[in-house]
């Protein structure tokens, strides 16, 4: 449904913020782009939103969505698709609601906006969508203010918002980020039974490996704005195979499994800022098993039927690696 | 052990009045109710809980940046109202969540590290500078780093610059309000590893205040869970995680999502209701969102009864409970507070 091959995103001539990353999101199904911050997650899902901010610069071998160019749709028949058949909800549903207008008013606008819908059936709509998702006396609801919702039930209307015009795509950028841990799980719980009771495609933006592990069909590992790894989720907790995405899962304490007061694994140094014509692995200086042709040209490598890795290490390192 | 602990707290409560509009009457907020606990000398407490539920106005609390409104804080057996600003920063020090908005950005890292060297006011400017930057390395900064600016530092290496500065005066505690939430978890795991090598080698108390189950675990000796303003369970870490007493607790632990793919989202039973510190439910505080409650709950505030490593405040681990609803396994006989 959403193809994306060599998307190049840059700012100003300084950054390069995403290096040539593809993904795809099938029909009913979870894609998660996972990595730490300024790895160009977010800048990945503006630029297929086409939100990107003036004076940055898209370009990709490929952008569809369902069948359509991405790239030659022109800037008001996008903005016709966006809300529509592809919605987006952000990290901050405070920001991102108006403050000064009622759930209810925001919400039917996208459905007139849209559909030329009429107010009383948008309304009935926005109702039933709120039901949806889990919120008790929508009726009431329609009349607040974002302000007088909890983080929670604001990012609930945020998700019903985006659900107004049955989009076949949903683009969540980090949506429970913001949220304590137990609202997270009935917020993820939900976009999951959306999934597939509506048949959504969601493209998960997180930096939460759990949330990852949780929700996600298949999982992309960002890094420096290039995809460094992607595999069927199950595999890539089992067998991860790119150094980085290794050294991430060390750094997470799970209970039960890392030894308590013993040093968690951890990758030293940070996320570099990678400026326009670098070449070789952007990883290798954080890298232990880092050498001289990492500087040079990075083979992106199979390592099964649906998973790849971008590295200079051979496939079945990994294997090599635990038998010495 | 007759050693005094390192942070006793008792019966501690702080209330805010806020009012919501213009004209309307001031409503009271209990951000903290009636708290109690000590800390043994080197061990770390951990304190969890959703946001507004009073855990970042117990830190200010311990800290002595916020009076009580009633209780009392003892640091090193001393009551912390009586003793003055200077003998306070030598004893307790906070770390706190956002390095961004802890260090002033006009000043160089060196600088800030030396602050509380200077504040307090009798020592030499050569044994500033020396401690200075035997702090610097120690935290893992260059001396290099030592003359730059906030801005020009990342996340992690701003952490490091907080930690330095919180350990200057060789104090015995560090209250670490959320440190490591801003940060990446690449960087996250250099910090909690930093932080627990200090702990160490210089012999440190922490309290350490987290939403994050898994971190808290990581760290922690003993946790106090805080729902709505109290400890509604305090327990050993290590039992707190195999059994935890409270329902609250379990649900906490439920929704912590671990990188286990297959497992799917937990379904966590709490429904929608929002805890709100202004309208606290009487009886227990957390019969609305209980999945276990029953009638007695909203009537009546339950006691402190034992668990496995410690305490909750929990009618179904009262042994009179009804038959087939008490937590099994828990010791059960009423805590004497």
């Amino acid at each position: 449904m959403l193809d994306v091959r060599g998307l190049r995103v840059e700012f100003g001539g300084r950054t390069a913020a995403v290096r040539g990353a593809s993904l795809r999101v099938s029909k009913g199904e979870t894609h998660c782009l996972v990595g730490e911050s300024g790895c160009g997650k977010s800048v990945t899902a503006l630029a297929v939103m086409n939100l990107l901010a003036r004076g940055a610069k898209r370009d990709a071998e490929v952008l569809s969505f369902a069948g359509q160019d991405l790239l030659r749709l022109s800037d008001s028949r996008m903005s016709r698709l966006r809300g529509d058949r592809m919605a987006m909800i952000f990290q901050e549903p405070m920001t991102s609601l108006n403050p000064a207008y009622t759930v209810g008013s925001q919400m039917t606008e996208v459905l007139r906006r849209h559909r030329g819908t009429p107010r009383a059936q948008a309304v009935d709509r926005a109702a039933e969508l709120l039901g949806l998702v889990g919120i008790t006396a929508p009726g009431m609801r329609l009349g607040q203010y974002p302000h007088q919702l909890s983080g929670g039930l604001r990012q609930r209307v945020m998700i019903a918002m985006a659900l107004m015009c049955d989009p076949e795509l949903l683009v969540a950028d980090e949506p429970t980020t913001a949220l304590d841990v137990t609202v997270q799980a009935q917020i993820l719980r939900l976009l999951a039974t959306l999934r597939r009771d509506l048949g959504l495609g969601i493209l998960l933006i997180t930096h939460d490996l759990g949330v990852v592990a949780r929700v996600a069909d298949r999982v992309s590992v960002m890094y420096a704005g290039e995809v460094v790894e992607s595999a069927p989720t199950a595999e890539l907790f089992a067998a991860p195979r790119h150094p980085y995405t290794r050294g991430l899962l060390r750094c997470v304490p799970v209970p039960g499994k890392t030894r308590r007061g013993e040093p968690l694994g951890s990758i030293p140094g940070v996320v570099p800022r990678i400026p326009p014509g670098f070449r070789g692995c952007a990883f290798r200086d954080r890298c232990e098993h880092a050498a001289p042709n990492c500087a040079g040209a990075v083979p992106r490598r199979p390592a099964g039927p649906e998973h790849e890795f971008l590295c200079t290490l051979p496939a079945d390192w990994t294997l090599r690696e635990a038998a010495a | 052990m007759t050693a005094a602990p390192a942070i006793e707290a008792r019966g501690l409560r702080r209330v805010f009045r806020v009012r919501q509009g213009l004209f309307a009457e001031p409503r009271q907020v209990v951000a903290v109710d009636d708290v109690s606990f000590s800390v043994p000398a080197g061990s770390v407490l951990g304190v969890v809980g959703e946001s507004g539920c009073g855990k970042s106005t117990l830190a200010r609390l311990i800290l002595g940046l916020l009076p009580p409104s009633a209780g009392d804080v003892l640091v090193d057996g001393k009551r912390l109202a009586e003793l003055d600003r200077r003998a306070r920063a030598r004893l307790i020090q906070p770390v706190f969540q956002d390095p961004f908005a802890s260090l002033n950005p006009r000043r160089r890292v060196k600088d800030i590290v030396a602050m509380p060297l200077a504040a307090q006011g009798d020592v030499p400017s050569a044994a500033m500078a020396s401690r200075v930057a035997e702090m610097l390395a120690r935290v893992g900064l260059s001396e290099e780093q030592g003359e730059r600016y906030p801005a020009q530092l990342s996340g992690g290496q701003r952490q490091r610059v907080a930690i330095a500065r919180a350990l200057v005066l060789r104090p015995r505690i560090v209250v670490c309000d959320e440190p490591t939430s801003a940060l990446d978890v690449s960087v996250q795991a250099q910090i909690l590893n930093l932080l627990a090598e200090l702990r160490r080698e210089l012999g440190l108390t922490y309290l350490f205040i987290s939403h994050n189950l898994a971190v808290v675990e990581h760290v922690a000796s003993e946790v106090a869970v805080m729902y709505l303003g109290r400890i509604v369970e305090r327990s050993e870490a290590e039992a707190l995680f195999r059994a935890p007493g409270h329902p609250y607790t379990r649900a906490l632990l439920a929704s912590v999502l671990t990188p286990e793919p297959g497992l799917g989202v937990p379904d966590v039973g709490l429904g929608d209701a929002m805890p709100d510190p202004a309208n606290i439910p009487p009886g227990c505080r957390f019969h609305p969102r209980c999945p276990q409650a029953f009638d007695r709950c909203p009537r009546e505030a339950p006691a402190a009864w034992a668990t496995a490593g410690g305490f909750a405040e929990c009618h179904l681990l009262e042994p009179t409970a009804p038959a087939g609803l008490a937590g099994a396994g828990a010791s059960q006989r009423q805590l004497a507070r």
